[in-house]
């Protein structure tokens, strides 16, 4: 994996494929934890810290043990969110042991990521964009732990950027029935406008 | 309740996506055409149907401390079946829906319906249940798509409907799902306060 390719990937999910504003994921936790920029930071670094060893996770997971088996396409989904489930589980308890103060900034949105499209959704894209015709490509561990790491920073940048238009919204004089979710929906439409502009950014193949 | 008012209640008063705003990634990113809203539609409520009939039948069975890990597997199983057959019968759209489709396994009303409806309710109800969230869901996918698709792309299913319509190309695009979103559940919205208004 050349520096250039490395770079695409976290330029690529960061900005041109990221991972509110263009690709969909993580709606639920945008529009519910971003009333406060607080909320916003601890669930953007949760969501960082989740995804990035959900991908180190999952790609063992299908590469040494579903593929070979021919196992792929029936346990992949099943395989998968439990392995996330798991891992978040084991997270939550380390984190309460090792770092307190960490766990009490972050902890408690982690249950919420368990069920979130965001993790699985990255594990899922990891494997589409690392495999071939049914060949792991090289570097794809790598790639896939990089892409991971990148995609949560995306989602915190989404979160935050959000977090600190609706608190200033807050004041603002809103007709009653956009109040709350629906103006969050419009901005996050104008942002996403304003993301678009990237889309030439990077080649995809 | 009755099953049929079960049902109803589902699609109408407490529509997953328009009233109780669950389900909103798939639904925005499958409503760039109406031939992938159906199909989404389609594939959420058989999940939705056969979990909730599943966790209706085992509820007496599962621990109460370990049910969320147990529901997930039956909804994987589910999702996988529809995985599995729509790859081997529509492949076009198993290609369309993309990442959505084993996403549909953490869709937030399926899990929902299994918790606060399916594991305390019988089978029959719990299959109405499913049904009627899962038509609630489609029809919500089906407007946005129409909205969509109609001024996007200025086609329907496929065909041009108005003649010499030049599309409007922001709307298939994320920000014109995000927009049509908001002011779609700002028009609900608003009917929810005329109502609180008139009583």
């Amino acid at each position: 994996m050349d520096f250039g390719q490395i770079f695409a990937i976290i330029i690529g999910m960061i900005f041109v494929n990221n991972f509110v504003f263009a690709r969909f994921l993580g709606l639920c936790p945008y529009m519910g934890l971003t009333k406060e920029m607080s909320s916003a930071i601890g669930m953007g670094m949760a969501v960082v810290f989740v995804m990035t060893l959900a991908s180190m996770a999952t790609w063992p997971v299908y590469r040494y043990f579903l593929d070979p088996f021919g196992l792929e396409r029936i346990l992949r989904t099943a395989s998968f969110i439990l392995v996330i489930a798991a891992l978040v589980q084991f997270i939550e308890m380390v984190l309460q042991k090792v770092n307190p103060a960490l766990y009490k900034a972050m902890g408690i949105y982690l249950p919420i990521i368990t069920t979130n499209c965001t993790i699985l959704g990255v594990a899922v894209l990891n494997i589409d964009t690392f495999y071939k015709d049914g060949k792991p490509l090289s570097g794809g561990f790598l790639g896939s732990i990089i892409q991971g790491f990148s995609a949560g920073i995306g989602f915190t940048l989404a979160m935050v950027l959000m977090a600190s238009v609706r608190e200033r919204m807050e004041m603002a004089n809103i007709p009653k029935p956009l109040r709350g979710i629906p103006i969050a929906f419009i901005t996050a439409g104008l942002m996403s406008m304003a993301f678009l502009g990237f889309s030439g950014l990077i080649k995809m193949t | 309740m009755s099953n049929w008012q079960v049902f109803k209640t589902g699609v109408f008063k407490n529509n997953p996506v328009f009233i109780v705003n669950l389900g909103l990634c798939p639904t925005l990113a499958t409503s760039t055409s109406l031939r992938d809203a159906i199909g989404m539609g389609l594939a959420a409520t058989f999940v939705l149907v056969g979990s909730n009939v599943i966790v209706s039948a085992i509820r007496r069975a599962v621990p109460h401390k370990v049910r969320i890990p147990c529901y997930i597997v039956v909804i994987a199983t589910f999702v996988t079946i529809v995985e599995l057959f729509l790859g081997a019968y529509q492949p076009d759209l198993y290609k369309a829906l993309g990442i959505f489709l084993p996403l549909i396994v953490v869709n937030c009303i399926v899990l929902y319906r299994a918790e606060v409806f399916a594991s305390k309710n019988g089978i029959v109800s719990s299959l109405f249940d499913g049904f009627g969230m899962g038509s609630g869901f489609t029809c919500a996918v089906l407007l946005l798509a129409f909205i969509r698709e109609g001024l996007g792309k200025g086609t329907l299913m496929g065909y041009p409907v108005i003649p010499g319509f030049n599309p409007t190309g922001i709307m298939v695009l994320p920000p014109g799902g995000f927009m049509t979103m908001g002011l779609l559940l700002g028009f609900f919205s608003w009917r929810k306060l005329r109502t609180k208004e008139h009583k």
